[in-house]
Order: C-alpha cells, then structure tokens, then sequence
C-alpha cells in the first residue's frame, strides 16, 4: 500500500463536514445554488447532537428545546404547526430527518466517514482526507470549496478541580437517563442551561441536590405574559427598543415574574441582562423553593468523600455531575486556518467565513437569544451564495470582500458579555441576521 | 426594505393550527418516484375544484395529487403558512400548483419554500387588474364585494361557452367568495427561494384574468403563458379540462427529465 493515495478531483463539489442540522442546511442550500456537494458524517444517520444514538450527542432523555418553535425551525421548512411550543428532542430528530428526506440530501452524504484532514493546496481547492469511523484506508479527494459543519457541542469542557474524590464525577454529556440520579446524593456544578435541566432532573429524582454556581445568570422562564419568553423578547426586538430599555424591561419582569433568587441563596448576577447566554427554566426557582435543591458556590477543590467549595463548607455527594459545557474542535483543520486562538475559538468574519481562505467557511458556529437552526440556514445561503458568486463574477466577489472587511464586528458580534469562555460566539439573533441580510444583498443575483 | 430574513410577525404571532382539509390522490401501485403536487385553489373555493377532475388525472400520470381547502377567514397570511404547512409535511419536495387568487397564494408561498416547481394556473397577480375586469364583466355581482360583502361570480365571467349550464350551476353554487382588500393592496410578489421552474397557464378569453395580465405574470417568471383559447377563468372545471392538465404535467415530466 502507497504511502501517499492518489488524489481523486472532484472538480467544482464542495465538500461538507457534518450531516447535523448545519450541515444538512448546507448540503440543501448548496445544491439549490448549483454545487455538486459531497458531505461527510462519522456517524451512520443524520441529525448530529440531536440523534441521541450518536455517541457524541449530549442530549439526556428529558431535554426539550429552550427557543420556542417558530423561532427555531428552518426558515423555509417549518416543524408543524400543531407541535408543542417547545418539542422534546425526539421531535427536533424526527424533524431533521424529515427535512433530509424531503430535500433528497440523504444520497449525498457518506456515512460511517470521518474527515481526517484538509489542506489548502492553492487557488482555493482543497485536499480533504477521510477514513472509515475508526480505521481503514485513507482517501484523498480534491474540492473546489470547504464547508465545516461539525457543531461545537460534542467535545466535553471539563473543569480543573484539584485534589482526589472518591465518589463518581461525570460530565453533563455522560448524563442521559434521570435514573443515574435516583436515590443518590447529587452536586450539579454549572449554572447553563443544561447545569439547571440536570439540578431540576435531580431535585425530582434524587436523594439530595446541591447545585454549585460560581456566578449568578438572568434566568429566564419558558412562558411570560401568556406566551413563550423569546416571543415576547422578539416584541421588544421589533419595536427597536434600544439595549438600556429592553434592560430595564428584564430586570423589571423578572423581579415581578420570577423574584429575588438571592434571598434562596443564589448569586447575584455580576452582569447585566443580554450580557450572558439566555439561560431558560421556570423550574428550578420552584424546585429552590421548595427546598430541594440547595445552591452552593463554586467547588474549589476535592477531598476524599468531600467536596470543599468557595466558602469552605463541606459537602459529601456520591455523585457530581460538571455540566461545564462544550469547547469547540476542528482536529482535521490547521489552528491558523481558522484563525484559532490558543483556546482553540476561531476568528471568522460573522463567526462563518475563514478571513484568509475564501473557499473555507464554518457554519452553525454561533450561539444566539433563539435557535440556530435559522442562523444556520442563512449562513449557508450566504456561503453558497459567495461561492457561486466567486465563479460566475470574480470582479463583483473582490468588491464583496473589501467591503466585508470593513463591516464593523460590534454590528453582528455581542461585544458586551460576561467574561467566560463560553461566550465569545454569543450574537443578537436580529443584528446577526440584519447582517447577513445586507451580505446577501450585496451578493443579490444581478 | 422588507426584511426576508426577520420574520417577526411569524415569530412573535404564529398563525395558530388549523384541521386543514387536504385532498389526496395517490398514484396506484409501488413507491411514488414522482414529486407530490399540491394544488391551491382560488377565491371561495376549496379542494373539491380539483377533485372534480385533474386529482384523478395528475394521479394517473404518476404524481402523487394533493388539494387544500383555504382555511376559512384566513388572510394572506394565513393562507400561505397553510400551503406551506401542508407541502412541507409530504415526504419530498413539492410542486405548488394555484388557481386564481390561489396562484397569488402560491406565489407568495414560493418566497417561503423552495417548491420543485411551481404553475399558476389563470393567476390574479394583479387585483386592481382583475378588478377591473370583473367590474366591466359583472358590475351588478362586483359591486356589493367591493363594501365587504359576497362576490357574485357569473357563469360567463368563469366558464367557457360549451359547459353544460348544469354543471355550471352546481360549481357557482359551491363558490362563496368574499374578497379581501389585500387582493389589491398587497405587496409584490417575492422572488422566489430556490429558483423553481415556474410556468404560467390560462386562456385568454378568460375575463377574470386578461391576456395582458397573464403575459405580465409570465414575464415576472422569465417566461411567456402557456394558452388555452375558448376555455373561461376555471380552466379545471371547464369541457377542456384534460388538455391544461396534460400540457403542465408535459411540462413538469420535461423539466424533472433534464434536473435528473
């Protein structure tokens, strides 16, 4: 066996990484402009973090959508009317396999195929690897473009907690089935929205519940004024009312909805509203209230059966769940393609479109205040939209890019937020789409 | 400049759900390879326009046949999130097929969803137009709807010569239709998302849609209409039903031929 395979061309197809619910978007919206599109999906069906059967989803049995459903279906293929305001993730998979299904994307994924590498090779093509998920030879295909879809909620952040605990520790991703909680004694440290989901899960089925916060997060519930919260925040949106106002409104409703939460003995929030991602649960207030989940501070270090935390109490859990949330990964791609930090968090112009190669672009790499399956959807109409533009009008795609370049990051980047590193991707969903609409604008068919 | 990609009256003011009547007939035998073609129907009408004929035909041509009912009530709106409701839950994607005021529907919908392909069938793109035209054909039936009250649809205005007057009875008594002021004073219609095929059908002794008007639509889609002489406005209830039916689904067979 040659050392080197052989280079296959593929010619103008562009190659997309990932078959969940970006790159299916991608898939459909470079087809509908013209490409041959090749995409690759280590695992063997679609959906990605919401096929629970893949072996890095982090779905856990109980999660339901935390955007309401107009505000998270595909903009040109909406979930059904009928469904609930909020479906349970079963339903999110059953929607995206119907969304493959009914654009005919299925037949232009390979599954069970895992990209192992791409390199730029010079006027913009690509040398991308790939290799059977978890062996086999090595092929190596030529594209004209590099589309990377490959999510950023698989690849576990764990906390650095010294010192030796002689219970279990898991991280949230481990947790699927509210039966690993019953009966047990359960620190939930991560105050996310999957850190709340899990306290709550275990207020309902466990023995005892601590959940460990370093700071305080705006909470916001599921349902204000009669309607689904983000609804109501899309109101404010609307209206154009300015960030200091749409402030003032939160704190106002919440201390009259939801209340006080550090007289429970939770933190007070050290940011103000908008400045962090929404976190969404009308549960755990009540569960807090009630007495059975017990907040505590952050953990500072392990002690045999003990766990000490910030203000040197001593609790003993047998069980500690670290819902510290997801670090973005690209192992096929060089750091500096990306423009990737030390950290590992890329520098892309409207947190899509590699700065230095033109035919490169992420897509679902955002986090915003409603679902990403919109904001994927338009990223890729905008990815598809330029690459189509490269070919047919270079001169009009130079004048494109100069003026990206100097399209102000405050206008589609969230620039205020709390200092963590979860929220450098965090946008406005209506100034990032305001954003990506002028793009495709400036890209309009002539 | 209206926004495509901020839909806030979508997403702060869902149209609620609705039990939509949807009409279905289903080629015989094996697995459709065909696309599904929704028909949407015009002003004051419902499935049953289609039902009558060109179901059973688009069926046995091997195209899985569907047919909406607009909800009752419902604005434009409404009408649209229903036909694009209804194709998004058949298993691929869609040709749109309206009818009329059901054509500016389909229209509207093709900004919303990337259909197969899309034929407006005798489409009432321009209302001022088609008010017009109505107001020369009928005045004394067009003029009550004009204050919010019922139009008066006359045989003359929707059917060719040659239709037996019974058949002709039975169809304008099924139509009860209340215009709304939209149908003027709408929008323009979007461009359409995916860039479907879009073929533009009628006739043009049709007095509800004029020639003028149709070679209009046809222009907006890059094309010129495909005309049926001496048939009336419901080129699906008319005596020559068969032969618009067979010329779109030629049409469609042709443009699914060169997409494989």
């Amino acid at each position: 066996v040659p050392d080197t395979p052989e280079i296959a061309d593929r010619h103008d197809a562009v190659c997309v990484v990932g078959a969940g619910a970006s790159g299916l978007a991608a898939i459909k919206n470079l087809r509908e402009h013209g490409f041959a599109v090749d995409c690759y999906e280590r695992e063997t069906s679609v959906g990605g973090a919401w096929n629970w059967r893949h072996d890095r989803s982090p779905v856990y049995a109980s999660a339901h959508l935390i955007s309401s459903r107009p505000l998270t279906e595909f903009p040109d293929f909406p979930m059904p009317d009928d469904w609930p305001d909020y479906p349970h993730h079963s339903r999110v998979l059953s929607y995206l396999e119907r969304y493959a299904g009914h654009f005919g994307l299925v037949g232009h994924i390979w599954f069970g195929t895992e990209v192992v590498s791409a390199v730029p090779v010079g006027d913009g093509r690509w040398d991308v690897t790939t290799q059977s998920t978890g062996g086999g030879s090595a092929r190596v295909q030529r594209y004209a473009a590099l589309v990377v879809a490959n999510g950023h909620n698989w690849s576990p952040a764990r906390p650095d907690i010294e010192g030796d605990f002689r219970g279990q520790v898991m991280h949230a991703a481990a947790y699927k089935d509210p039966a690993q909680l019953r009966g047990r004694k359960v620190l939930v440290v991560g105050g996310g929205n999957t850190g709340c989901d899990i306290a709550v899960e275990a207020a309902q089925q466990a023995a005892t519940v601590w959940h460990s916060t370093r700071r305080g997060y705006w909470l916001a519930p599921k349902y204000l004024l009669g309607r689904p919260a983000d609804q109501v925040n899309d109101r404010l949106l609307r209206w154009r009312l300015p960030l200091w106002s749409r402030q003032w409104i939160h704190r106002r409703a919440t201390a009259l909805t939801i209340g006080d939460l550090t007289r429970f003995g939770l933190p007070e929030p050290d940011h103000r509203p908008y400045e962090s991602h929404p976190v969404v649960n009308s549960q755990l207030p009540y569960y807090v209230g009630h007495g059975r989940i017990t907040p505590v501070p952050g953990v500072s270090r392990f002690d045999g059966a003990a766990v000490e935390l910030a203000d040197g109490r001593r609790i003993e859990p047998d069980l500690v769940i670290t819902a510290t949330g997801y670090r973005p990964s690209f192992e096929f791609l060089a750091p500096e393609l990306i423009g990737a930090d030390q950290d590992g968090r890329p520098d892309l112009h409207l947190h899509a479109f590699a700065r230095k190669h033109p035919t490169l672009a992420v897509v679902g790499l955002v986090q915003a205040d409603a679902g990403l399956f919109p904001l994927a959807h338009w990223q890729s109409v905008a990815v598809a939209r330029w690459l189509r533009l490269r070919v047919t009008d270079p001169v009009r795609a130079a004048t494109v890019r100069q003026k990206e370049s100097a399209r102000p990051v405050r206008s589609w980047s969230r620039r205020k937020v709390v200092a963590t590193p979860r929220h450098w991707f965090e946008v406005d969903h209506a100034d990032y789409l305001r954003a990506v609409e002028s793009l495709l604008r400036e890209m309009a068919p002539a | 400049m209206r926004s495509e990609l901020l839909r806030f009256e979508d997403w702060t003011n869902p149209v609620p759900p609705f039990p939509r009547e949807v009409l279905a007939q289903l080629p015989a035998g094996g697995a459709p390879e065909r696309p599904p073609v929704l028909f949407v129907p015009g002003l004051g009408q419902g499935a049953w326009a289609f039902a009558e004929h060109w179901l059973a035909h688009t069926a046995a041509r091997g195209f899985p046949a569907h047919a909406l009912t607009p909800r009752p009530g419902g604005d434009l709106r409404v009408q649209v999130h229903d036909v694009v409701q209804v194709a998004a839950a058949l298993p691929r994607q869609t040709v749109l097929v309206g009818h009329g005021v059901g054509a500016l529907v389909v229209a509207r919908a093709l900004g919303r969803y990337p259909a197969k392909a899309a034929v407006l069938v005798s489409p009432v793109l321009d209302g001022w137009a088609a008010l017009g035209a109505a107001l020369r054909a009928n005045p004394l039936g067009t003029l009550p709807a004009l204050a919010g009250g019922r139009l008066r649809l006359n045989r003359r205005q929707l059917f060719g010569a040659d239709l037996p007057d019974a058949d002709a009875d039975r169809h304008l008594r099924r139509i009860v239709a209340r215009p709304r002021r939209e149908l003027v004073r709408h929008p323009p219609v979007p461009t359409p998302v995916g860039n479907p095929p879009t073929l533009v059908v009628g006739s043009p002794d049709d007095r509800v849609v004029s020639r003028a008007a149709l070679d209009r639509a046809a222009a907006r889609y890059g094309g010129a209409p495909l005309l049926f002489p001496g048939m009336g406005h419901e080129l699906m209830l008319d005596t020559g039903w068969a032969e618009p039916i067979e010329a779109i689904l030629d049409w469609l067979a042709g443009h699914l031929r060169r997409a494989d």
